[in-house]
């Protein structure tokens, strides 16, 4: 699809302690940004779990943007590393399922960079849009019902989980 | 919806005035969650205009009692900034603080975005996650732990000095650590300090005298915090107190060891490279605690073997060269950061010269020839040690709102400029020159000490010094330094000769800003200070509860304001101790031993150590009072076993699905 009226719909993961704090700073300071990016507060990117962005994906977002602290500053010590190396797994899987990986960014921003937070939120609807909608999900309904699966967060006891051949 | 009954949700759309009113159509939101999340639970959405004054308050308090609300969404601004009041207002009327959510229409919305219907739009998709999400809260309670009476302050300057007494007056404990020998950081190092010209250490020196031997106060100095664990109420902090080679309980401070002491080095820190001291040393006369320390760089017994003078002499047997490093294990309630600056390094500007050309001076190395206890007691001379000058240029902001160097105002350069300015007038009678950009002479009584120095004869130019040089271009230069100059009032540019210049530099954060920032878990902002919790509301506070900053730490400010400060985080450290116990957000993973596997992945995530393997049962466990809520455990746990309380996959999946509009009857809207 290449329509000129194609606004990407971003879903943005924030920490508590730093970028959502930019976020907030951006909106103190009046910045600017593309409207397209609706975030979510989580107290570390290491809360991301990689599901929360697949689930984004399928649910109608065309672009993900998971934002923390800087290296080295991370509020709980070093569990922004820990989202880093999920995020690159998760490029990888993303390019497996025929997904574009750009959809997915990781960006640092310190509780001082509402400019920065601003600007990368702006420059990612850029990326997404010229990338296109993603579409996913939106083949097999046509029609979004009410009663749409649950989150699938009842696991069953691991002794009955059957393990794969 | 996982629960059998479906919850009764109240939505309240903020107009904030016209901050969120003026780029939302607020009303047109309210009619939408009523009509559109309907099925979600939401049987009243209303719109008001300031949610947070006390009649905002009680609508909400009076839905809940009279409507059976189960769960409130709140459309305004940040949760940072309302969700407590919001979620006192629910508890207020009996239901649970933590089935409140805050959609925030303002800072995400409203001061971000500028078209009118574009706005509007993310602020219901913002409602529609926030009534999502809110749905799968569930109730918590409020984590009470009680809170170790004891403060730590860090930092012993004039800020820190002030923070210890009032503490220690109000009855309670603290540990006072400072790294230098001396408590008294840069204000001991002064002259004069202005508008009033008091004498710096005569209003120091009985501070510095009282935090020394006040009962509530230990005083650690010569030693450095290396480790801190915990949290707000209960932190573990490690000292290292460094080895002094002076036995503390045998010495009586009588500076016989310093006198004896064959050794001169020149002295770096207090007396700014300008003067000397021994290898065995008190900074300078007043010192607090006036135990001397042993420099083992320089000492000849630490770099020959022999020499001991200063144990031959020491009338109470108190030299001790075998003594080692101590590291003290402490425990406190609350710590306050009052590291200070680092004063600007002035040979960054090369085009002013100094390091190259003798004669000119750092606003420090000027503050210790001034100083009546300084290295020329007090005569103001050039670098030859005798010749007092003719003339004397002053430049302001040396390294500060200058984009090669830092960009902020130093504030107290202007003011310790005219200072300068009036000292060698008074002193000398040379003819004095301030270069200045702007003159900021802010605050009581600056005003008029600006009007007073004008009197006095000081010759202002105003225009950024481009170069001092002593290339001289005539027999009237031949000599001299030459600054030069645009005069930006005069529209010219000037050469003038002078025999001393004088930096009036900034301030910059310590260049170990950052490391003791993560030390004690707090951030510094782009320029490297300290992070506030709120600039405005918050300036001693900071993100991290029970850790506060003061003084030129937390940016750059005069003598009166890290006074202030020092007192205002007392009065929050205070306030803290005479509650006995503090409340903690009730945010933190558990396991569901019966999910669990065993598979330890979880374990070596934790950073602060909360997770064991409980080999018994096969399963692991998370400590709460360990546990900081971080949620990576429940992340990567590949059963689903660890759940995060506050921030459950079930609230997060929920609130991707309503902010991607998936919850609405009808499609897309």
């Amino acid at each position: 699809m290449t329509d000129d009226t194609f606004e990407p719909t971003i879903i943005g993961f924030t920490c508590n302690w730093c970028s959502y704090r930019a976020s907030d700073l951006a909106g103190t300071a009046r910045m600017k940004y593309a409207p397209n990016v609706r975030l979510i507060r989580l107290m570390c990117s290491g809360r991301l779990d990689p599901t929360f962005v697949l689930r984004a994906l399928s649910g109608g977002a065309d672009g993900v943007m998971i934002t923390g602290c800087h290296p080295g500053e991370c509020h709980y010590i070093e569990q922004n590393y820990k989202a880093l190396r999920r995020f690159l797994l998760l490029r990888r899987v993303l390019t497996g399922l025929g997904i574009e990986p750009e959809r997915v960014k990781l960006v640092w921003a310190s509780a001082a960079e509402g400019a920065k937070f601003a600007a990368e939120a702006t420059a990612f609807v850029e990326e997404i849009r010229k990338l296109g909608p993603l579409n996913w999900g939106k083949a097999d309904s046509g029609q979004q019902t009410v009663d749409h699966e649950e989150p699938s967060t009842v696991h069953r006891p691991s002794s009955e989980v059957e393990v794969p051949a | 919806m996982s629960d059998q009954k479906q919850e009764r949700v109240g939505v309240y759309v903020c107009h904030c005035g016209t901050n969120i009113a003026g780029t939302v159509d607020v009303v047109d939101v309210a009619n939408w969650a009523a009509e559109k999340l309907k099925h979600q639970g939401v049987i009243i959405a209303r719109e008001y205009k300031f949610m947070c004054s006390s009649l905002g308050q009680e609508l909400i308090e009076k839905d809940i009692k009279e409507l059976g609300l189960t769960r409130v969404v709140v459309a305004a601004c940040s949760p940072h900034l309302h969700e407590k009041t919001f979620r006192t207002a629910a508890k207020n009327a009996g239901l649970n603080p933590y089935l409140v959510e805050l959609a925030s229409i303002r800072e995400q919305v409203s001061w971000v975005h500028t078209d009118k219907v574009v706005a509007t739009a993310k602020s219901k998709a913002v409602v529609s996650g926030a009534v999502s999400r809110v749905i799968e809260n569930r109730a918590l309670d409020e984590i009470k732990v009680p809170i170790n009476p004891n403060t730590l302050i860090v930092g012993g300057g004039v800020a820190g000095i002030q923070s210890a007494l009032e503490i220690a007056n109000a009855g309670f404990h603290v540990y006072l650590v400072e790294r230098e020998p001396s408590i008294g950081g840069h204000m001991a190092q002064f002259d004069k300090t202005f508008p009033t010209l008091d004498c710096s250490a005569c209003i120091l020196t009985p501070r510095m005298v009282e935090a020394g031997t006040h009962p509530n106060i230990t005083l650690l100095t010569w030693s450095e915090v290396t480790n801190v664990a915990g949290y707000v109420g209960n932190f573990h902090v490690t000292i290292k107190k460094k080895a002094r080679f002076v036995n503390e309980e045998l010495c009586t401070g009588c500076g016989i060891c310093q006198e004896k002491c064959p050794k001169k080095v020149i002295d770096d820190v207090y007396e700014a490279g300008l003067g000397y001291r021994k290898t065995v040393y008190t900074p300078f006369a007043q010192a607090v605690p006036n135990f001397p320390v042993m420099d083992k760089e320089n000492c000849t017994y630490f770099i020959k073997g022999t020499c001991k003078a200063c144990e031959k002499f020491c009338p109470t047997n108190a030299i001790d060269f075998a003594q080692q490093d101590q590291m003290l294990n402490i425990d406190v309630g609350n710590i306050i950061l009052a590291t200070g600056y680092d004063l600007f390094d002035a040979r960054r500007v090369s085009n002013y010269g100094y390091g190259r050309l003798p004669n000119v001076f750092t606003s420090l190395e000027f503050e210790r020839l001034s100083n009546a206890a300084g290295p020329t007691s007090g005569n103001i001379v050039l670098r030859d040690g005798k010749t007092m000058p003719k003339s004397v240029g002053i430049i302001h902001c040396v390294g500060s709102r200058d984009k090669n160097f830092n960009n902020y105002c130093s504030t107290i350069c202007c003011m310790q400029g005219l200072k300068f300015a009036h000292l060698v007038h008074e002193r000398t009678g040379a003819t004095v020159y301030n270069f200045y950009i702007d003159m900021r002479t802010a605050y009581k009584a600056y005003d008029e000490f600006y009007q007073r120095v004008l009197e006095e004869g000081t010759l202002f130019v105003r225009g950024k010094v481009a170069e001092v040089t002593d290339a001289a271009r005539n027999d009237r230069e031949k000599g001299k330094l030459i600054i030069q100059c645009e005069d930006t009032l005069a529209g010219k540019q000037r050469r003038i000769p002078v025999d001393m210049v004088i930096l009036s530099s900034g301030l910059q954060p310590r260049k170990d800003a950052k490391e003791v920032g993560k030390l004690f878990g707090i951030s510094c902002s782009m320029d490297g200070w300290f992070t506030e919790k709120h600039p405005k509301l918050d300036p001693v506070a900071t993100m991290t509860e029970g850790i506060y900053i003061v003084g030129c730490a937390q940016g750059p400010k005069d003598i009166p304001s890290s006074v202030a400060q020092g007192a205002a985080a007392s009065a929050r450290v205070l306030d803290k101790i005479l509650q006995k116990e503090v409340s903690l957000e009730p945010i933190k993973a558990s396991i569901n031993k019966e999910a669990c596997s065993g598979c330890r992945i979880c374990n070596g995530l934790c950073p602060f150590n909360a997770i064991a393997f409980i080999a018994d049962d096969m399963v692991s466990d998370i400590n709460p009072a360990l546990c900081q809520g971080c949620g990576t455990c429940v992340a990567a746990c590949p059963a689903g076993a660890i759940s995060g309380t506050g921030f459950s996959d079930a609230q997060i999946m929920a609130q991707i699905d309503g902010l991607l509009l998936k919850n609405l009857e009808i499609g897309n809207y």
